[in-house]
């Protein structure tokens, strides 16, 4: 087991330098010049003439991937062209804010998703199976924009239980050591700040964890439904255990690794797709940081953004992984 | 699995039971009080006559976007200026709703009889907010920081670029253009900036917010760290900036305006989406928004305890014609596509009302703006008139390049270029939309690919010759000049205008430049838009700026 972890963190470097050459061909091919962008449309040709030697943005493509590198493999993120701060110490708050929500869009997701699968399989074809499918359908398909928007509309203006946008109360600003507010809160003995905060993940991760409860629950059920069928299962019931231990220990342990599976590639997906969400709810999170990148050519962010983005990708899924045979010993590796 | 199954049910009750319970306390109120600043109401004692003031002294304006840096001249963006403009003061300062100078920093000032000499007598008794005393040496120590790029501060290593100071002094120390000779410190408050040569636009320059004094001992405690530690004069007290979410201002107890500034603290947040900063705006939770899409000025007037606040012109929208090609280098075509234009539609169907119709190049309030430009009138027939005598009585086609972004100019190109289609199609013109990514858009543009195209421009310091200058000038080619319009008689006026020291002669110029403009027609000046914002009616005495960036220390709010 040991052995397979290291093998596959070795595997980690192919994998990111061929993400990092991936990204750097791409935003180098999308036209656009950064310092046209960063000077925007009054500036003179000579502004963004120098800019552009300040940046090194005229050395060749090749020179600049190459010093970009030199970089990573020192630890160096790089500096971003447009706020001209060191990318490794900026990123960290976007960072914690996308992995707070994330996290907490996946509790909701599992929750509700692993119970209203392992319901529905129990119950199938009952109403509970019937609704809970039908919310798990709308649910994949909901534009999460609209559903944002809509429940700022009920939730923050209509009935005022809770806040419209952000991470804090914006008159009482969290003092940050960690930029996890739920952390920094309690470090501070802020108990108050504690449940504001928490009361502002509320809405974003629903609305985050709206698509990957759909798609648990769609997983559990089939998976649950397979499960329900086999013959152990009858002879669980038949020895009279209770149905509780029946659906739960007997029934879901065996279901759980398809379901594992889907809920690691559903985090990956959260930690970096989380753009809309955080566009929305106006969350600091790391889909924001590289859309704002993106849309300015600042390039060091782009590639940063997307490396630290991919090399979470990746862990979780040697997560999800080495949980495979913790789960199921029969696994081996 | 048990260890799975037993902890999932429980956890799964707290979350309905913490959701059923939000709805108990809510902070989304608006008006709570954070604790810190509940004692201190009795300052207000004594100017307290409507005696109904908030007890929490703190506003929230909520924009779409953050600012790039809070070193001022360094950058172009109106996101960074709104807020340095509450930390920073210039030597001058605009009128608050108006690009009328008035004294700033420097209570007043002198020209010398040939133009080229300016003293400033500068505020005695001012300190930064580390302390540091304002004085003559601070400002030289600021403008030489902008104009020397070997300065010690000028931190060109760190990327660190002052075009707005380039554009407005033409250049920098060594180069041709450059107008400041040398600044003298005749004492401790007068100081003396010698030219080169007369620059008609000096006096307004000094006002934008582009050339505030920073403390001299803040560069050298912060370094190229400025950009995140701005140490000013002003109103307010830079507190803390996370990015992308908020920055925080805090009163500045020694102000030197007596009285001064009424809020306890600001905070710039930044909430992108707009129908979501609408939304905050509506459960109180932030007290002005910036960039009101103009279809819910109705709704907003129409609502109890919200307001909408005009911010005067300062703008042009405009159709360039690319002079360099055919047909547009015939001027009955450029005339005849002026008259196709109905701009009363496009600003009721764009704009909600809230744009004038232009005819010149400049805002209407500018020095040399002329009244007596006779418009194009919307005149399909005669457009088409025009045409004929051109020699495309059949009609003509063309690319019509449309911005991809929206503009405080043109809120929505898209649809207006398709009024504009239509406008077009009625005197048999065909326009097909083009668009190209924004950065690319306004490269090619500059090389003179396009045939007709969307763009605008937004004054900075109120003079004429920031417009003619960068639009229309032959110098200006390749840049801001995208029309390629070529004209002696006009480059003569503007250079007049750009160096002429005299008001009233200047005022003469550019009303002439107005209708030399006027009749070559390189462009279809479309319009002035009015920019508009939505907020509490909590909010008094804000006064939004043209420049985009006023200063909010005379704003309180009420219960």
């Amino acid at each position: 087991m040991l052995a397979y972890t290291i093998r596959r963190l070795l595997m980690l470097i192919p994998v990111l330098i061929g993400m990092s050459l991936i990204t750097f061909s791409i935003i180098h091919l999308i036209p656009g010049n950064p310092a046209q962008v960063i000077l925007g449309e009054q500036a003179s040709p000579q502004a963004i003439a120098s800019l552009e030697e300040q940046l090194g943005l005229n050395e060749p493509y090749f020179v600049q991937y190459g010093n970009y590198v030199a970089g990573i493999l020192q630890g160096d993120l790089g500096t971003s062209l447009r706020t001209r701060g060191e990318i490794s110490t900026e990123i960290l708050p976007y960072l914690a804010a996308t992995i707070e929500l994330t996290i907490f869009a996946l509790i909701f997701a599992v929750i509700v998703g692993v119970n209203a699968g392992i319901i529905s399989a129990w119950r199938q074809n009952s109403m509970f199976d019937y609704t809970a499918m039908i919310i798990a359908l709308v649910g994949v398909s909901m534009p999460i924009f609209w559903l944002g928007l809509m429940q700022q509309w009920v939730f923050a203006q209509e009935l005022g239980w809770l806040p419209a946008f952000g991470r804090a109360n914006p008159r009482d600003p969290v003092e940050t050591t960690t930029y996890f507010y739920l952390i920094d809160t309690i470090i501070n003995g802020r108990f108050d700040q504690w449940w504001t905060s928490f009361k502002h993940l509320i809405l974003p991760g629903i609305a985050l964890g709206t698509i990957p409860m759909a798609i648990i629950a769609r997983m559990t059920r089939s998976s649950m439904l397979e499960v329900l069928r086999q013959d152990y299962m009858r002879t669980v019931e038949a020895k009279g255990s209770k149905t509780f231990t029946v659906i739960y220990r007997h029934g879901f342990k065996n279901a759980v690794i398809p379901v594992l599976t889907v809920v690691g590639l559903q985090t990956g997906t959260l930690l970096g797709g989380a753009l809309l969400t955080e566009t929305i709810f106006s969350w600091p999170g790391i889909g924001r940081y590289v859309y704002e990148a993106i849309g300015n050519r600042d390039y060091p962010v782009i590639q940063s953004g997307i490396l630290v983005i991919a090399t979470m990708f990746v862990l979780i899924n040697l997560v999800v992984d080495l949980l495979y045979s913790y789960i199921d010993p029969r696994i081996k590796y | 699995m048990r260890k799975k199954s037993l902890w999932m049910w429980p956890l799964s009750v707290a979350m309905v039971a913490s959701l059923a319970a939000c709805g108990g306390d809510d902070e989304t109120a608006g008006d709570e009080d954070t604790g810190e600043n509940g004692e201190d109401t009795e300052e207000n004692g004594g100017d307290d006559a409507n005696g109904d003031l908030a007890e929490d002294q703190t506003l929230i304006f909520a924009r779409g976007g953050d600012s790039v840096s809070l070193d001022y001249a360094s950058v172009t963006d109106g996101e960074s200026s709104r807020v340095t403009k509450q930390i920073y003061e210039s030597l001058l300062e605009f009128d608050a709703d108006s690009f009328e100078i008035g004294p700033g920093l420097a209570h007043d000032w002198d020209v010398s009889d040939d133009g080229l000499t300016y003293t400033f007598y500068l505020e005695e008794g001012v300190t930064f907010h580390d302390g540091t005393d304002f004085n003559a040496d601070a400002v030289k120590l600021n403008f030489e920081r902008w104009a020397d790029p070997d300065h010690e501060y000028a931190f060109i290593d760190d990327g660190y670029t002052y075009s707005v100071y380039g554009t407005q002094f033409g250049g920098f120390q060594g180069d041709d253009g450059h107008v400041i000779d040398e600044i003298n410190v005749i004492d401790d408050y007068e100081v003396e900036f010698v030219l080169n040569e007369q620059l008609g636009s000096f006096i307004q320059n000094m006002g934008m917010s582009y050339f505030a004094i920073t403390s001299p001992a803040a560069f050298e405690e912060h370094g190229s760290a400025i950009n995140e530690n701005p140490v000013g004069t002003g109103p307010f007290k830079f507190v803390s900036w996370s990015r992308d979410d908020q920055i925080v201002l805090e009163k500045n107890e020694d102000y030197w305006q007596e009285g001064y500034p009424k809020l306890d603290s600001v905070i710039f947040q930044v909430i992108p989406d707009n129908s979501a900063r609408l939304t905050a705006l509506r459960s109180g939770e932030i007290d002005i928004m910036d960039g009101l899409n103009p279809d819910d000025v109705d709704a907003i007037e129409g609502e109890d305890g919200l307001t909408v606040f005009e911010r005067a012109t300062n703008n042009i929208g405009y159709l360039g014609f690319n002079m360099d090609k055919e047909p547009f280098d015939d001027v009955l075509v450029r005339q005849a596509l002026n008259h196709a234009v109905d701009k009363e539609t496009l600003i009721m169907t764009l704009f909600a009302g809230l744009a004038e119709p232009a005819k010149n190049i400049i805002p209407p309030d500018y020095l040399g703006y002329n009244d007596n430009v006779e418009e194009y009138a919307y005149d399909p027939d005669r457009a088409m008139e025009l045409l004929e005598e051109a020699g495309y009585a059949d009609g003509l086609e063309f690319d019509l390049w449309t911005m991809p972004v929206a503009r405080p100019y043109m809120p929505d190109p898209q649809r207006a270029a398709e009024v504009l289609q239509e406008n077009f199609n009625a005197i048999g013109v065909t326009a097909n939309i083009h668009t190209e990514e924004w950065a690319t858009y306004l490269e090619r543009t500059e090389q003179g690919e396009q045939d007709v195209f969307m763009l605008g421009w937004s004054g900075t310091n109120g003079d004429p010759d920031y417009f003619y200058g960068n639009l229309l000038h032959g110098d200006a080619i390749p840049g801001g000049n995208r029309t390629f319009y070529r004209s002696e008689e006009a480059d003569e006026l503007f250079n007049r205008g750009k160096v002429s020291v005299d008001e009233d002669e200047r005022d003469e110029i550019y009303k002439e430049a107005a209708q030399v403009v006027h009749e070559d027609a390189p462009m279809i000046p479309l319009v002035h838009s009015i920019p508009v914002l939505a907020g509490n009616e909590r909010v008094q005495n804000y006064v939004p700026h043209p420049s985009t960036s006023e200063s909010l220390h005379e704003v309180e709010l009420t219960e």
